[in-house]
């Protein structure tokens, strides 16, 4: 009876995970562990491994979520390297205090809000150094849980499969709105309108800032307008997760159109940001998290209370890819390096959708494919189904999600052709 | 007559207990302040029940966290203009001159790793460095473990110590048919933190026994007794935090027997292995005895002391199972803690790591740096006690050289903490916990006249 009403009470403590399983546990008492279960195999992970199982010479794989040169190589930027050199042997390891690189925080603060913006000289926004984007939002997630316990988030259908997982951990409730339309593969822009009109005031939006994950599809400047209108309206916070900011079309401050669209219509937002991608930091880590506050007062709170929140996770972030994108960041030959080469990155994929889609129209596709060219960063939302991919596995060694998802990262102009004529062998009517 | 310290120290441990259950209190969800507070933001919001905050700003009710008592220590002491003060709440190592240090190894590996222009930058799986996993275990639990030669160790890289012991957490709390957790009273001032934000239960066990400034050891034996079977216990691998008190290996190996006869999961916290004693193997003797008996534990590993890599966030988490099947299937899991926490671990430091443990003469020159960081502190330890005994400072100082590593629980009570502030500009927490680290040959002497005249002026 004790274990049962302990059970319970774990239950209603964390209602989000499965109670203990006592009785597997007491037939199994010689091993702690032997209850647990393997844990469902990642897709994206399972395309990668996959791939590389594959010993076909003409084995392409869509499925990588980190951007390739034409070669297929991963790249290190020049300007990256030319941080590092600066780094080793004249820095020390000290921690970071617990909300991160004060330099780094600054520079990413100008990055997201503006040079000059008048948020970040009233010292309004609290900000702390996250462990990418993903660490960023599951600070957010956290802080919410416990400083808005009440509040929901709204997530868009579809979005990044780790979203979902982020929000669970941290015990908020979700629930989905309405963004991508199959039928014309862009935005359903009056069924996103319709869901925050309808929400209850005050609710909390997660928004991709630009080149949304998985579907490549973002609202265009004037419809992000009217969106910033709505949430005006109805009083709804903004989380923006801006993971590819520089990445999505070469330039950062477009990139960051719709933040600003909200800052300049008054708006408390949140924000996460990644240096994965647009600085191909992928594996150090670097990203930081920001809420724009009503006052400094409020800001040194929030602030004081996402540190809190940091502590316990892992104390202090890692210092190693800070100290790179603050030192390029703030050296003006640095910084305009590195806007050439994030430019470079974002016009090969530009390039990359021009080429499959001409490609797929020389082949005589009687389908329309400008969706290809419409959407925006590393993913194309294809349109295909998953019997389609499976397919394309099969057949042609061709390896995406079965969502139909290409990594347009993986393109390259020695396989683009190739690329085109098997979407076309397995799309066309028969 | 008890010496002056004693009685001191006995006025201490009420204090520091009630620090820690405050603590508790303020973070376990049935506490009654946080009830009071969620009826009170239920009935608020009930007439919306999603929105964030009827006032103009989304975050007007929210108000600012405690600060930091052991960074409030370090501000204090960057203020203060005199010539001669210490700063011994600082939780890092130092040289002799008060600096910070990066160990010539360190710089070495790192210097490779820039240099080489086919090293990339890409996500490295969620359980992190394959390479840096293998070794962290071998590292703590030899390289002929049997737990490591029949596979039956699941170990993932995480953000350093605290990291580790955060992702066991949050395992244990889904996975483990207890949640409940025993920590050492007192413990690292995070510990409390990270395991309840896991959802895990905290109690504590006696540990510390002010009277004597050693181990309560009887005390730990009847707690631990008395816990359900079942229950988690942390224990401090080596270089207990704060107190620097470790059991020896008699009564390791009574309390390896007191757990495993009560089916107690161990779940070690290793922050300090080789920079406690010098020697990797005799810090990690503790924890090898309990792998050696073929039960299940959970370690969590720290570089940031031992490495100096503190900011690179280096650390592992290694669970060991019955078998090479259970170990598979917990690894699995543990990706499913970490992905929504930060995704993947960072590249930099762990490549230093491996790049270190991988070869041999590297390693070497690691393990003779590692000797050298420990030989000071315990140099520094020495001098201390030498120097009070030869200012006849009243009371028992023999405990500040038989505890062990970076802290000393002096025995000083907060009076006399905060007279030697006052007084000699020494800096540190509260509770009378001196980081040896911050000492050296020239601030001994002073510190020693501190100590004098707080314990003789303040009786």
């Amino acid at each position: 009876m004790a274990m049962l009403s302990r059970a319970a009470s774990s239950a209603a403590r964390r209602p989000l995970l499965p109670p203990p399983r006592l009785l597997a546990v007491r037939a199994m008492a010689s091993s702690l562990f032997g209850h647990v279960e393997p844990a469902p195999k990642d897709p994206i992970l399972g395309v990668t491994e996959a791939f590389l199982a594959d010993p076909s010479s003409d084995k392409v794989n869509v499925g990588v979520g980190a951007y390739r040169d034409d070669n297929g190589q991963p790249v290190v930027l020049s300007c990256v390297r030319e941080a590092e050199r600066r780094i080793a042997g004249n820095l020390n390891m000290e921690y970071l205090p617990m909300g991160g690189s004060v330099k780094m925080i600054e520079e990413s603060l100008k990055l997201a809000y503006g040079e000059d913006s008048d948020f970040i000289k009233d010292k309004r926004i609290a900000a702390v150094q996250a462990l990418s984007g993903t660490g960023a939002c599951r600070l957010f997630a956290d802080f919410q849980k416990r400083f808005l316990p009440d509040s929901q988030i709204y997530i868009p259908t579809p979005t990044w499969s780790n979203h979902h997982n982020i929000w669970r951990d941290a015990q908020v409730p979700q629930k989905t709105f309405t963004y991508y339309h199959p039928e014309s593969r862009g935005l359903d822009f009056s069924g996103l309108m319709n869901e925050i009109k309808n929400a209850p005031d005050g609710s909390f939006f997660l928004l991709h800032a630009c080149a949304h994950n998985p579907t490549g599809v973002d609202p265009t400047e004037e419809q992000w307008r009217e969106i910033s209108h709505q949430f005006k309206v109805k009083k709804h916070f903004p989380f923006f997760d801006m993971a590819y900011q520089g990445f999505a079309s070469g330039d950062p401050e477009r990139d960051a159109k719709a933040i600003r669209i909200f800052l300049e219509d008054g708006h408390q937002i949140g924000c996460a940001q990644s240096y994965a991608k647009n600085m191909g930091l992928y594996g150090q880590r670097a990203g930081c998290l920001s809420i724009l506050c009503e006052d400094e007062m409020q800001a040194v709170a929030v602030k004081s209370q996402l540190q809190q929140i940091a502590r316990p996770m892992y104390s202090n972030p890692p210092v190693h890819g800070a100290l790179v994108v603050s030192i390029i960041l703030s050296d003006p030959e640095l910084k305009s390096l590195w806007l050439k080469e994030v430019k470079g990155m974002a016009d090969r994929i530009i390039g990359m959708r021009k080429a499959l889609k001409e490609n797929l129209e020389k082949l005589g596709s009687p389908l329309s494919w400008d969706h290809i060219t419409n959407q925006i960063g590393m993913f194309c939302y294809s349109g295909m189904t998953p019997e389609q991919v499976d397919r394309l596995t099969n057949e042609y060694h061709i390896y995406m999600t079965r969502n139909g998802r290409i990594s347009m990262a993986g393109v390259t102009t020695g396989n683009v052709g190739y690329l085109a004529n098997a979407i076309h062998e397995v799309t066309k009517p028969n | 007559m008890a010496p002056a310290n004693v009685r001191a120290a006995q006025a201490q441990a009420p204090s520091a207990d009630r620090r820690l259950s405050t603590l508790v209190g303020h973070l376990l969800p049935s506490s009654p302040r946080r009830a009071a507070a969620d009826t009170s933001a239920t009935s608020t919001l009930e007439s919306f029940p999603t929105m964030a905050s009827q006032g103009s700003s989304v975050f007007a009710a929210l108000e600012q966290a405690p600060e930091d008592p052991i960074l409030g220590v370090t501000v204090a002491y960057n203020k203060d203009p005199s010539p001669v003060k210490v700063n011994l709440g600082v939780g890092a190592y130092r040289t002799e001159e008060g600096k910070p240090l990066v160990l010539n190894v360190v710089r070495r590996a790192e210097q490779m790793l820039i240099n080489n222009p086919s090293r990339v930058k890409e996500y490295l799986p969620i359980t992190g460095l394959a390479e840096f996993n293998k070794l962290s275990a071998k590292l703590i639990f030899g390289a002929d473990s049997p737990a490591i030669q029949e596979n039956r160790v699941a170990t993932v890289q995480c953000l350093s110590g605290t990291g580790s012991l955060r992702v066991g957490g949050e395992f244990l709390a889904r996975h483990y048919h207890e949640r409940t957790i025993y920590i050492p009273q007192p413990t690292w001032g995070n510990h409390p933190k990270v395991f309840t934000l896991s959802g895990l239960n905290v109690r504590s066990y006696r540990y510390y026994d002010p009277a004597t400034c050693s181990l309560h050891f009887e005390g730990l034996l009847e707690d631990l007794g008395s816990a359900p079977s079942g229950s988690i216990v942390l224990l401090h691998a080596c270089a207990h935090n704060p107190t620097g008190v470790d059991p020896t290996i008699e009564q390791w190996e009574q309390i390896r027997q007191l757990m495993r006869s009560k089916s107690l999961l161990p779940f070690f916290d290793s922050a300090y292995q080789g920079f406690a004693s010098g020697s990797l193997d005799k810090d990690a003797q503790s924890v090898r005895m309990f792998v050696a008996d073929g039960g299940e534990l959970l370690m969590a590993q720290s570089y940031a002391k031992n490495m100096g890599l503190y900011g690179e966030r280096v650390g592992a988490l290694s669970i060991v199972c019955k078998s090479a099947d259970v170990a598979v299937r917990v690894e699995s899991q543990l990706k499913l803690v970490i992905r929504p926490m930060y995704s993947n671990p960072p590249l930099h430091g762990a490549s230093i790591v491996a790049t270190i443990l991988r070869d041999s003469e590297m390693f070497n020159e690691w393990t003779l740096e590692l000797k050298a960081m420990a030989d000071r502190i315990i140099n520094m330890r020495q001098q201390l006690f030498n120097a009070l005994k030869s200012r006849g400072t009243p009371g028992d100082w023999s405990h500040i050289i038989k505890q062990i590593g970076m802290f000393t629980f002096t025995g000083l009570n907060s009076e006399q903490v905060a007279f030697m502030r006052q007084e000699y500009h020494i800096y540190m927490t509260s509770d009378g916990r001196i980081s040896m680290a911050g000492l050296s040959m020239r601030t001994v002497p002073h510190l020693a006249d501190a100590i004098h005249a707080a314990v003789t002026q303040l009786k």
